[in-house]
């Protein structure tokens, strides 16, 4: 077995058969994280109790203890989730210093299947971006083009797994987040449906479309990390009490009959010509695997960004209120309390600790929500919510998945949109209405541009109907083009 | 009421702390005497990726007050965010309800000076309650234990004219509340709060004046000075010609007056939107009758009830409903005795007197109800004489015993026996032969009291009076 | 464009200072973005409720039952400032 390359459950299977300790799992691992992240700035902090968590994995095993599906596997997490005595800062100076007390409840059932935590995951600050250049960590770069950006805001997730840094990493997803550098970085990336994966304990972007969700390297261990991370959790009204099925055995890439939908109103070109070829190739190859393809109309679409950006922003202005300097985090320097007025104490608090992506979408959301302008924005954006969710919910009356692009071109060029704030927002066309709407959704390597980038297809599924979007896309990378073939940086 | 040719007009905003074990949105503590921020957790100091999760049982309190204040119980209320920026708030929102709250459209009647009054509630909705700030020159100190504990904010409709009316306003919220166990109604230690909301108009004009709030008010008695001094201060202001600043203003209770409160340069814009961190609160009709099957008897009905099946006097039926502990136990004491009346007098004379000068509650009587009932019991059957169960009652009130223990430890058991007590008597005439021999003759009157008098006194006062009576009438023939 | 006044407000009640750089960065995007994000105005959406949760998920309501989680030492010791068990901000009378 090369351990570089192997699944998640053939590390677990390995460690537990006592082939394997997770010592030298973790070790493995590490080292190729110290060679490694130097140049691709994946890592936002280290777990320094990496090896002595091992150890514990390994005592457990030499005990008799059933120590779970995921024994001994390094996981690396993104820094929007909690980790407990770990930093945890969203790439946010903001919370520069902040230790939790608490895991959050993904990390805690990773930690309960025997995962160890190799350390956090770079990111877009507060999750605030498609590039992860708005992180205080500095930018993650691609490691199939060490110039180009990795997406974003798991852009540190998707970096370390294309990279193998670690068998698996968690990314959380709002508008893309997920699926967006997954596809840049040539891996598979699974946003939930809204509500199968607790939220407890991740920062939040946007409270009303977050969702964490693996980032790894094969539809097989997307499926077995959904698994363990998924399911009610008492410390979260918005998770659901829904039974968690058995999707990594249930996995089939039998698709026959399957009815898939394509999305009229994303017909209409604009797509970069490697892209509209990757995708087109995977209508053809589901075709010829015996699905028949449904047309299906989602009407406004293009309303999808704006309501997202005045979805996420507005709830974010409200999220990002308690980052204020007095419990826990940065808090701007005053030479002596007394004297300092409250609003100057918290304006320069924030004004220092937030960067100006965050900055400018707080900004954006307090509009939205300020008196006089709810009703044109806010709630309007709500309403126009609840059409286009209907509109999918109707759709999948008529199709098991649906096939659309993850973005319009692959990885683009640090520093390229960087200044263009509504040019980067409209990055997000194909990823936003999944989360609008709630629905799970997922990236799968499949083809690659002429410059040898990866290029991902979406497939999305109906609410908590995670298998089907599972066996579409297991289907689909049995034959990428991505399949074998590893970024340079390797 | 005219003030000076002016007409008040007030409304109330009351917050109710609710007496749940937990809080509204996390499993910490509510104890008063929890050391500095002992009762917090990740998720009331609101650290990064916490979320709310509702308590069962605030919405219950919810609901229960509501129905107890006559409102209509909202099948789908939904909690929004307040946002404002304050050191005791710990998310930079206050979970509130805005446009949904879970209880509408009620009314509460009571009495202000012997007349019944009757204010509309516009709404109570649930929320959570901020921190605490203690101040020093230099800085100030938050304590995060009451951020979380749910609140019923209950709010008036502008129905209330008197400073008096106002002040019974929230005697009734309060009697009310306690009734139903929901909140232990002590304004001084903030597990209710009152803000006062004053205009002024002149008489006979239909339009509101500018309205003032008053906050920071921990006493009835304080809203009434508060609103009275308030209500002239407006007064003068408007006579001077000056316009009413609508602001915050504080009651200072030991200068006797309202002084406004910083005022902040932006009116403030809390940019409420639903929280989307909890889903809409619904409530089945199923869950509202079974509280309100579970509703306890209020106050005003308990009252009546007395008057119409008791048969108690008005005065009696009043006093001893304004709490639901007295009118438990005069009710489980009228149970035992089988004597209305007489219950409600032991209760209200003697054990109140007791109570207020060893400055007890009613539930920490050493006398429970049941042994007071019975030693009334005692009494009627004529075990014991009206007297001396005043001697049985302190003796019970003393050790706490049984009245049956403490009547036979004293020997104080009534005399009945007719051959016991012609012996006493005739023991007393042979003593007085020369009284004898005057009442006889009619030489003095009057004698037939210093007769008796002297039974009871040589029976240690446990003679049956009435037989004394007879005995000696036939006797003195 | 949105005015530079109504920028100050906004950060003011955002409690975010910002330079005049920045205000003026703010003003050009903000209204960039708001005028793109105004198409949404022509939807028709007379009497549809606003979606918040756009998922089906069964209520959840916790047993009234308490229990501290945390001691105020790991409650306190993330604090920028505290004083003994208490968080320490600026006089706020």
């Amino acid at each position: 077995m090369d351990l570089t390359f192997a699944s998640l459950s053939e590390i677990s299977e390995a460690v537990t058969a006592k082939k394997l300790s997770a010592k030298e799992v973790a070790t493995h691992f590490q080292q190729r994280v110290q060679a490694l992240d130097p140049k691709l700035n994946a890592f936002a902090a280290l777990n320094p109790d990496v090896i002595k968590e091992a150890d514990a994995i390994d005592a457990r095993i030499a005990k008799g203890e059933n120590v779970g599906v995921l024994a001994g596997v390094p996981f690396g997490i993104k820094d929007m989730l909690c980790t407990k005595g770990l930093a945890t800062t969203a790439g946010s100076k903001i919370l520069s210093g902040f230790i939790p007390p608490y895991d959050a409840t993904v990390v805690s059932r990773l930690k309960k299947a025997g995962v160890v935590i190799m350390g956090k995951l770079n990111q877009d600050e507060f999750a605030m971006g498609s590039s992860n250049e708005t992180s205080f960590f500095g930018p993650v770069k691609n490691p199939w083009d060490l110039e180009r950006v990795p997406g974003g805001s798991s852009g540190g997730s998707a970096a370390a797994q294309a990279a193998r840094l670690v068998p698996g990493t968690i990314g959380t997803d709002t508008g893309g987040s997920i699926r967006q550098p997954a596809s840049f970085c040539g891996i598979v990336g699974v946003k939930p449906t809204y509500g199968r994966v607790s939220r407890y304990g991740i920062i939040a972007f946007a409270s009303s479309l977050d969702q964490a969700g693996p980032m790894v390297s094969t539809v097989k261990d997307a499926a077995l990390t959904l698994e363990v991370i998924s399911g009610h959790d008492p410390m979260d009204s918005t998770s659901s009490q829904k039974q968690v099925p058995a999707w990594s055995k249930n996995l089939s890439s039998d698709i026959k009959g399957m009815k898939i939908g394509v999305i009229k109103e994303y017909l209409s070109g604009g797509l970069e010509a490697d892209t509209q070829k990757t995708f087109d190739e995977a209508l053809a190859t589901v075709k010829k695997m015996g699905a028949e393809i449904v047309e299906i109309s989602v009407a406004g679409t293009e309303f999808a960004i704006p309501v997202y950006y005045l979805v996420a922003t507005s709830e974010a202005s409200s999220n990002l209120a308690r980052y204020d300097g007095v419990r826990f985090g940065y808090r701007a320097e005053f030479p002596r309390l007394s004297g300092v007025e409250l609003e100057e104490f918290y304006g320069k608090t924030r004004g220092e600790g937030f960067g100006a992506e965050v900055k400018r979408r707080i900004m954006l959301g307090t509009y939205c929500l300020s008196s006089g302008y709810y009703d044109a924005y806010y709630n309007k954006a709500g309403q126009v919510r609840r059409l286009l969710t209907e509109q999918f919910i109707d759709a999948f009356k008529k199709c098991d998945a649906i096939l659309s692009p993850v973005t319009a071109a692959p990885a683009f060029k640090l520093g390229e949109l960087v200044h263009d704030p509504m040019t980067m927002y409209l990055n997000d066309i194909f990823t936003t209405s999944t989360n609008l709407a709630g629905l799970p959704g997922m990236s799968v390597p499949f083809g690659l541009s002429q410059s040898g980038l990866p290029i991902g297809v979406q497939v999305t599924g109906a609410h908590f109907e995670e298998q089907k979007m599972l066996n579409v896309a297991y289907a689909l990378e049995s034959v990428s083009s991505v399949k074998g073939k590893n970024p340079h940086v390797i | 009421m005219s003030f000076r040719g002016y007409e008040a007009v007030i409304g109330i905003e009351i917050h109710v702390q609710l007496n749940t074990a937990s809080k509204i949105f996390c499993s910490d503590a509510t104890n008063f005497d929890a050391g500095d921020n002992e009762n917090v957790s990740p998720v009331s100091a609101g650290m990064p990726g916490t979320l709310p999760v509702v308590n069962k049982k605030a919405i219950e309190y919810g609901i229960k007050t509501g129905l107890a204040l006559g409102c209509e119980i909202r099948k789908k209320s939904v909690f929004s965010r307040k946002n404002y920026f304050y050191p005791d708030s710990p998310k930079g929102y206050q979970i509130s309800q805005y446009d949904l709250p879970i209880c509408e459209n009620g009314f509460i009647t009571f009495k202000v000076n012997g007349v019944d009054k009757t204010v509309h509630i516009s709404r109570a909705h649930l929320e959570e309650d901020a921190g605490k700030s203690t101040h020093s020159g230099e800085y100030t100190l938050i304590n995060l234990n009451r951020a979380g504990i749910p609140l019923l904010e209950i709010v008036t409709g502008p129905d209330m004219r008197t400073p008096a009316e106002a002040a019974e306003y929230g005697r009734a919220i309060r009697q009310i509340v306690r009734y139903l166990d929901v909140c232990d109604g002590n304004l001084e230690e903030g597990s209710m709060r009152c803000d006062c909301n004053v205009s002024v108009r002149k008489e006979g004009s239909t339009q509101f004046g500018t309205k003032v709030e008053i906050k920071n008010v921990n006493s009835f008695r304080f809203v009434e000075k508060a609103i009275e001094y308030e209500i002239e201060r407006q007064i003068d202001a408007v006579e001077r010609g000056e316009k009413i600043l609508q602001e915050t203003r504080l009651w200072d209770p030991d200068k006797n007056r309202t002084f406004a409160m910083r005022s902040k340069e932006d009116a403030q814009d809390y940019r409420y939107f639903p929280d989307p961190d909890l889903l809409p609160l619904i409530v089945t009709k199923e869950m509202i009758d079974e509280i309100k099957s579970k509703l306890p008897e209020l106050p005003i009905a308990r009252a009546k009830r007395f008057q119409d099946a008791h048969g108690l006097p008005e005065y009696d039926a009043t006093v001893l409903t304004t709490e639901k502990s007295w009118a438990d136990f005069y009710e489980e004491t009228a149970q035992e005795s089988k004597n209305f009346k007489a219950s409600s007098n032991w209760i209200m004379t003697e054990l109140m007197r007791e109570l207020n000068s060893a400055n007890k509650e009613i539930a920490h009587s050493p006398i429970t109800p049941k042994q007071l009932g019975r030693m009334i019991a005692l009494i009627d059957n004529g075990t014991i004489s009206g007297k001396i169960a005043k001697t049985v009652f302190q003796e019970m009130w003393n050790s706490g015993k049984d009245p049956e223990v403490v009547i036979k430890e004293k020997g104080l058991v009534q005399i009945t026996d007719p051959a016991t007590i012609e012996k006493l008597v005739d023991e007393v005439l042979a003593a007085n032969v020369q009284s004898v021999e005057d009442h006889k003759t009619g030489k003095k009157k009057n004698l037939f009291g210093f007769f008796v008098g002297a039974v009871m006194k040589a029976s240690k006062g446990q003679a049956n009076p009435e037989l004394v009576n007879k005995i000696l009438q036939e006797k003195l023939k | 464009m949105i005015d530079k006044k109504t920028i100050e407000h906004i950060a003011k009640l955002a409690r975010l200072n910002i330079t005049e750089n920045e205000a003026a960065e703010y003003s050009a995007q903000m209204g960039k973005i708001l005028q793109n994000f105004d198409m949404i105005a022509k939807v028709e959406t007379g009497g549809i409720e606003p979606l918040v949760t756009p998922t089906e998920i069964e209520a959840y309501w916790r047993e009234d039952q308490a229990h501290n989680t945390a001691t105020p030492e790991e409650m306190l010791t993330n604090a920028p400032a505290r004083v003994g068990n208490l968080y320490k901000v600026p006089p706020v009378v």
